[in-house]
């Protein structure tokens, strides 16, 4: 480094010589005697500790290590964080991070926590909650099987048609129905619950910031309002929620719900069962997507080790050449 | 081989992409050009594929986006791929200007390339804009609507211009319509702008990192800078994958899988985060039309780039004090990107405004006294 940075300060005075006729004699003459700052003598240990790789190297590694550790502990990133348009009590309390079963990067989902939740879902849920985005196939392989599913689907009356006489009729449901809407339009959905409307589910987990967490904070969080909190009636207190009224009120009580393999039906366990549920409801490619990830990361590995290979191959001729200068004799150093 | 060199078409493949004569220092920063090339390739190819099933209608948008994550076979993959090779578009752009920048590479005889550049940036963010909200969630509406409501703040016929983008009084079905018509427009023209970029360049070739002539020891693109530049393509599909597979959404905003309610705004519309730095400038000036000559004069103002560097030096390589300006440059960017993503209040405002004077006299005062004051002490130096 030391050595290099004269010779390059030469080269620019060089180009400068020949763009300015007029200085060029005085600078060529003067250029050995000129001292640039830059190339002032400083201890060399400090300078090659500065200018080595390793140093770089570690020094990036420490940034972008405690950026990737902070992004862990707090679910954001430094400085950036969450777009925040409210004060914190506006947003509602950030939810706590909870360990799904499906969080790991090779983690697909619990099949038999997405059936409960199912059971969760239609007879709690599905009360006031559309789902319009799933139809009976979908839980084919999923969480029940074919024969299941198709009797399940032929409980509930659907209209098709016209007939060959040109009227409506009920049929019963097939595979390819979706789930039924527990109200027939937005405004019997609002009489219903106090001019409140409940939100489809189908994409409620990505549709939240905080996703599953989220939910399950805001189902498990319910809790009698602190002194001084007005809350108008027909509202319900949750921290979790922005806002920290909100209309729906606690569903979700010990033993409501009966399941078929004998889990206990606790509070939180029913929420982590429809919390898991309607996250397979928002990415039902997530199995798959993860699986189909581990073999991206496989391929294009094994593609970037190999081209780095081949790069230094086709580029060692170049990297151990060696250039040698000669200054033209008739020329020299004037 | 003969073929190559001899046929018209081949030729200039040739002469472009094979044969071309590269300087051969320049680093790993110069492979940005060849990651720009491969992220448009597969915008295009992965948006023709979503074209196949999106439905430009309010009522059917949302649901057609849906349907592709559901039903389409792959669906999710493509979609995916297409909203965060968007992000890595913009994150690439960013490091290449950043690489004119430091290495001076926008002085002459670069300058028509650099001048394309900046032009291909600004059709960049508007076909990101514009296909951000085609999916037409909460975001996508009001995103929109905050944008094309800045152009209302022309004098005297700002209002009529907006109502013309709109082809109604709000946006609406009609604007969706179009806005996918440009959509798919824009980056054919991208491409075109591409190629002229190319044009530009291949006279005088790459600048490289001593910001010296380099035509005494070039390589040629084949062998040598192709498998240099499959490193980094590899190296990009891998953290690509990484994203698309594991954190598909991480890059985006929850509230766009609400479907698109005109009744109700929500709580804060911000917009994608490659366009938060330039989101804060517009938010620093209290002055609505100036804000919005300020934004888009933040992205024009790196055309005067080459009048304003008068350093006899090209590049920064050789100069320590505008090394250190350019990196005060770079955070100040980052900070105006924080800005822009919080609540305009005390004293994210004043920062910003800070931020936002940095930005503008860095090209128009720092960059020309640094110029200035260097190529005097050069000339007292070597003064007799």
């Amino acid at each position: 480094m030391l050595s290099r940075l004269p010779a390059s300060s030469l080269k620019g005075l060089r180009s400068l010589a020949e763009a300015r006729p007029s200085a060029a004699r005085s600078a060529a003459q003067t250029a050995s005697r000129v001292r640039f700052s830059s190339s002032s003598a400083s201890s060399s240990a400090v300078k090659s500790f500065l200018d080595s790789r390793a140093t770089l190297a570690s020094a990036t590694l420490l940034t972008v290590g405690s950026i990737a550790w902070y992004t862990h502990l707090y679910g954001s990133l430094p400085f950036l964080g969450e777009v925040h348009a409210n004060s914190p009590a506006e947003e509602g309390l950030h939810p706590p991070h909870y360990p799904w079963s499906h969080g790991g990067l090779l983690d697909s989902f619990d099949h038999s926590s997405i059936r409960r939740g199912y059971q969760v879902y239609r007879e709690v849920c599905a009360a006031c909650h559309s789902l319009d985005r799933i139809a009976w196939r979908n839980l084919v392989g999923v969480s029940h099987s074919v024969d299941e599913v198709k009797a399940m689907a032929e409980e509930v009356e659907y209209e098709d048609g016209p007939n060959d006489q040109g009227e409506m009729f009920q049929r019963p449901g097939k595979l390819s129905d979706y789930m039924p809407p527990p109200y027939p339009n937005e405004e019997a959905a609002r009489a219903s619950n106090q001019g409140a409307l409940p939100p489809d589910l189908s994409l409620i987990v990505k549709a939240r910031h905080g996703g599953p967490d989220y939910i399950f904070a805001l189902l498990t969080g319910y809790r009698d309002a602190p002194a001084g909190f007005e809350i108008r009636d027909g509202m319900n207190y949750n921290p979790y929620f922005p806002g920290n009224a909100i209309s729906m009120a606690r569903v979700l009580f010990d033993g409501l719900v009966e399941y078929e393999d004998g889990t206990p039906a606790t509070t939180s366990q029913m929420a982590k069962d429809v919390v898991t549920f309607l996250n397979w409801a928002a990415e039902p490619e997530h199995d798959e997507r993860k699986k189909a990830g581990l073999k991206a990361v496989i391929l294009f590995s094994a593609l970037t080790a190999i081209s780095l290979y081949v790069k230094r191959y086709k580029w060692a001729p170049i990297k151990s050449r060696k250039i040698i200068y000669n200054p033209p004799a008739d020329k020299g150093h004037h | 081989m003969r073929t190559l060199k001899k046929n018209m078409l081949l030729r200039l493949v040739n002469s472009y992409i094979v044969d071309s004569p590269e300087p051969a220092n320049i680093s790993y920063l110069w492979n940005f050009g060849s990651l720009l090339g491969v992220c448009l390739v597969l915008q295009i190819l992965t948006g023709i594929f979503l074209a196949m099933h999106y439905q430009p209608h309010v009522d059917f948008a949302f649901n057609s986006v849906e349907h592709i994550m559901r039903d389409v076979n792959n669906g999710w993959a493509i979609r995916y791929t297409h909203a965060n090779v968007a992000s890595f578009f913009f994150i690439f752009v960013y490091i290449h200007i950043a690489r004119g920048l430091y290495y001076g590479s926008y002085k002459s005889p670069r300058v028509l390339l650099w001048s394309i550049g900046v032009i291909i940036l600004v059709v960049m963010m508007a076909t990101g804009f514009l296909g951000y909200v085609l999916p037409y969630g909460q975001m996508s509406l009001w995103g929109a609507t905050v944008i094309t409501n800045l152009l209302s703040a022309i004098p005297v016929f700002g209002q009529d211009l907006v109502e013309l983008i709109w082809g109604g009084f709000s946006v609406n079905n009609a604007t969706l319509n179009r806005f996918f018509s440009l959509h798919y427009l824009l980056p054919f023209l991208l491409a075109a702008l591409v190629v002229a970029h190319l044009i530009a360049l291949h006279t005088h070739g790459s600048n490289n990192p001593n910001g010296i002539g380099s035509s005494t020891d070039r390589l040629t693109m084949h062998p040598y800078f192709t498998f240099k530049d499959l490193v980094t393509i590899f190296l990009f599909f891998l953290i690509l994958s990484i994203f698309v597979f594991y954190y598909p959404n991480m890059l985006g905003h929850s509230d766009n899988y609400i479907p698109a309610n005109p009744m109700q705004t929500p709580a804060s519309i911000v917009p994608e985060w490659y366009l938060l730095p330039f989101y804060a400038i517009l938010r620093s000036i209290p002055n609505k039309l100036l804000g919005v000559i300020a934004m888009f004069g933040s992205l024009f103002i790196l055309l005067i780039l080459p009048i304003t560097d008068v350093s006899r030096v090209r590049g920064n390589q050789f100069r320590p004090a505008m090394k250190l300006f350019f990196w005060f440059f770079v955070v100040n960017f980052f900070i105006l990107m924080w800005i822009g993503s919080q609540h305009p209040t005390s004293p994210y405002v004043e920062i910003g405004q800070i931020s936002t004077a940095f930005y503008f006299l860095w090209f128009i005062l720092i960059v020309p006294v640094l110029g200035l004051s260097e190529n005097t002490i050069m000339d007292v130096a070597t003064e007799k």
